[in-house]
């Protein structure tokens, strides 16, 4: 009796731990909320926001560093939207944690949050004013890379960027080779795993894209990794 | 080639620095014609240029300099597009892609001698001919309307000059006046596109001219996203949009353009405005090429290649594929098969399995969109429908508009792919 208890709790705690890593990960929208009173001085967030002494942050994920076009930026952050620097939980982490040090002639002075779970949970509290879960296009909120479970096989398939690129064709009748992302994301320079794991997610039909569902469930595991591949660093 | 000198010189403006070098260096290389500029033919031209890199020669032959893509024609109509907003040039295709851009008309094909016949004079030899020439109209379809009636009833079913004429005649009805479309009877071009242009109308009228009517004559029982768009009809524009089907009389019609009359099932209307949307047949240069069976030309699946003649092709509205609709993202599909079909029958590159999809959104009011898709196979017989989805009645505000928003990426992506 005693024995089969322990047994039958090694099998909870193995099969939670991954949700309970993950929960503490996005952090707590609540608690977020009550720490993003330090911010509100400068920032709105949430219906109505307008661009006040800080831009607004409705819709902050996925979006370009300085990508507001009605706020006036310091040249320093318009500088790395250009280069590329998006808005993703792990790039607003990095900049809320000190932002005069991870971009130097910003005009936010706030010295910063060093407490991880601090940062984590306002992280978690301004996903709720980025896309929702069952808006299209989806925002990243919902893409991270992590989010779904795909089977590491599946991960380590070499794709061949040649099939890829004639695969790719059915892609770009919506998403721009370019990288424009007006009303549909970009889809070029992914990670491939960040790749494989979002096409996954709508092959299973986890992500809940109509058009996304239907185009990746017809896709088979080597055609999805040609395709990460390929859109890694197309032509 | 054999293209006079006037030709050539038409062309010049579009080729730019494309065209001399590949012309002095194209002897020897195969050589591909695409006719019409569409989302099919301007697809196939730009998808075989890139992917060659130079191997093959490809010549692709549009009357207009300016494109205007008859999808998001109807947002034109509705006040959410300027018409430069849909209009587009071939220039990229000619600069940075080296595709000898003519723009004449395409007036004979003579398969023997393989070669496409220009109204300016001269002809274009091919080993691969690609013709892409969207719809015509069946003659004697709507009984008192024949192509010179256009300019008093507009089809506006070929974007540009016919869809501002159709502008500025509803922007021009009296108070209170009566807009009538005849729609098509299956199959023709954009299924959900009335409907669709039922709504831009009526969005416009409701702004403008709140009593105005708005009747549908209709030889169809039932029409694409019928049901969204009879929602949405009476959710945004209550009582304002009479749809006669097939069962109230919407087939039997007849108009006359001189009276501005409307006879439908023996009852006489008098309009401001009467759009009349024909019956559809392929492209003409395709009846021409004695590729047509019936209005339409039949295709095999797997390469869009004609069931007529193995060294033709025929992509988007005019081929008789099968199950995909008759739409620009359908052929600019079709297009990307057919390209990699015809560069590895040319060049020995390798043919990959064709797949084909297809998405079809409407507007209906601002921020009110909705969509229908589906992805589709070659089979042996036809381009078979293997999965699809449809928007849902009832949707919230918030989808609605992210699927409007989302029609405006997508034809950002598929105008760029077309012309590069």
């Amino acid at each position: 009796m005693r024995r089969s208890f322990i047994l039958t709790c090694a099998t909870v705690l193995v099969s939670i731990a991954p949700l309970t890593r993950a929960a503490e990960d996005l952090g707590d929208p609540e608690a977020g909320k009550v720490v993003f009173a330090k911010c509100k001085g400068c920032h709105q967030v949430g219906e109505g926001a307008e661009n006040k002494i800080g831009p607004h942050l409705n819709g902050i994920f996925g979006r370009k560093a300085a990508g507001l076009d009605r706020f006036n930026y310091s040249k320093s952050l318009a500088r790395a939207g250009n280069s590329g620097l998006e808005w993703h939980a792990d790039t607003l982490s990095a900049y809320i944690e000190n932002p005069r040090a991870f971009a130097s002639g910003t005009r936010m002075s706030f010295r910063g949050l060093k407490d991880p779970k601090d940062r984590a949970n306002v992280i978690a509290y301004l996903r709720e004013f980025s896309d929702n879960p069952r808006d299209i296009p989806e925002a990243d909120p919902t893409a991270t890379g992590t989010d779904h479970s795909v089977d590491p096989a599946i991960l380590a398939i070499q794709g061949d960027p040649e099939y890829g690129a004639y695969l790719s064709s059915e892609c770009t009748t919506c998403h721009q080779i370019e990288g424009g992302d007006e009303g549909i994301p970009s889809i070029v320079y992914w990670p491939d795993e960040d790749f494989v794991v979002a096409m996954h997610a709508y092959k299973d039909k986890q992500r809940p894209h109509p058009v996304m569902q239907m185009i990746a469930g017809r896709l088979s595991n080597d055609e999805i990794a040609a395709l990460a591949a390929y859109f890694n660093n197309p032509q | 080639m054999t293209l006079n000198r006037r030709v050539f010189l038409g062309a010049t403006g579009a080729v730019a620095a494309g065209l001399s070098a590949p012309m002095v260096l194209a002897q020897g290389k195969p050589r591909v014609v695409v006719v019409g500029g569409g989302a099919g033919g301007a697809t196939a031209a730009r998808y075989i240029a890139k992917d060659s890199k130079g191997e093959v020669d490809v010549t692709l032959i549009e009357p207009s300099r300016v494109y205007y893509t008859c999808f998001f024609s109807n947002l034109y109509l509705g006040g959410f597009q300027e018409l430069s907003d849909i209009a587009h040039s071939y220039g990229t295709l000619a600069a940075n892609y080296g595709i000898n851009v003519v723009h004449d008309w395409a007036t004979g094909v003579d398969r023997d001698a393989k070669t496409v016949s220009l109204a300016g004079g001269g002809s274009v030899p091919y080993d691969k001919l690609i013709l892409s020439p969207g719809i015509d109209f069946v003659e004697g379809a709507v009984e008192g309307w024949n192509i010179s009636s256009q300019n008093k009833m507009p089809h506006a079913y070929k974007a540009g000059s016919q869809t501002e004429l159709l502008k500025a005649q509803i922007m021009a009805m009296p108070e209170g006046g009566t807009f009538a479309m005849v729609a098509p009877p299956n199959p023709y071009r954009c299924p959900p596109g009335p409907y669709e242009r039922v709504s831009m109308v009526a969005h416009v009228l409701k702004a403008n001219n709140p009593t105005a009517k708005i009747i549908v004559a209709d030889p169809k029982p039932k029409f694409s996203k019928m049901s969204l768009f009879q929602e949405g009809w009476a959710n945004h524009y209550e009582g304002m949009v009479d749809w006669i089907g097939e069962d109230f009389g919407g087939g039997t019609v007849s108009v006359n353009p001189d009276a501005m009359t409307v006879t439908i099932d023996g009852e006489e209307t008098k309009v401001d405005v009467c759009n009349v949307i024909p019956a559809m047949k392929a492209g003409r240069i395709a009846e021409m090429a004695g590729v047509t069976d019936g209005n339409w030309a039949p295709v095999n699946a797997a390469d869009m290649s004609s069931k007529a003649d193995p060294d033709i092709y025929v992509l988007g509205d005019a081929s008789q594929q099968g199950d995909m609709p008759k739409s620009g993202f359908s052929a600019n599909s079709q297009a990307k098969v057919c390209a990699n079909a015809v560069r590895g029958a040319l060049t020995g590159s390798k043919v990959f399995p064709a797949k084909f999809s297809n998405t079809c959104w409407s507007l209906i009011d601002t921020d009110d969109g909705v969509k229908v898709g589906a992805t589709y196979e070659a089979t042996p017989e036809k381009i078979a429908k293997v999965d699809g989805f449809i928007s849902q009645t009832g949707e919230d505000a918030d989808l609605r508009k992210a699927t409007y928003e989302e029609s405006l990426g997508w034809y950002a992506g598929i105008t760029s792919d077309m012309f590069g």
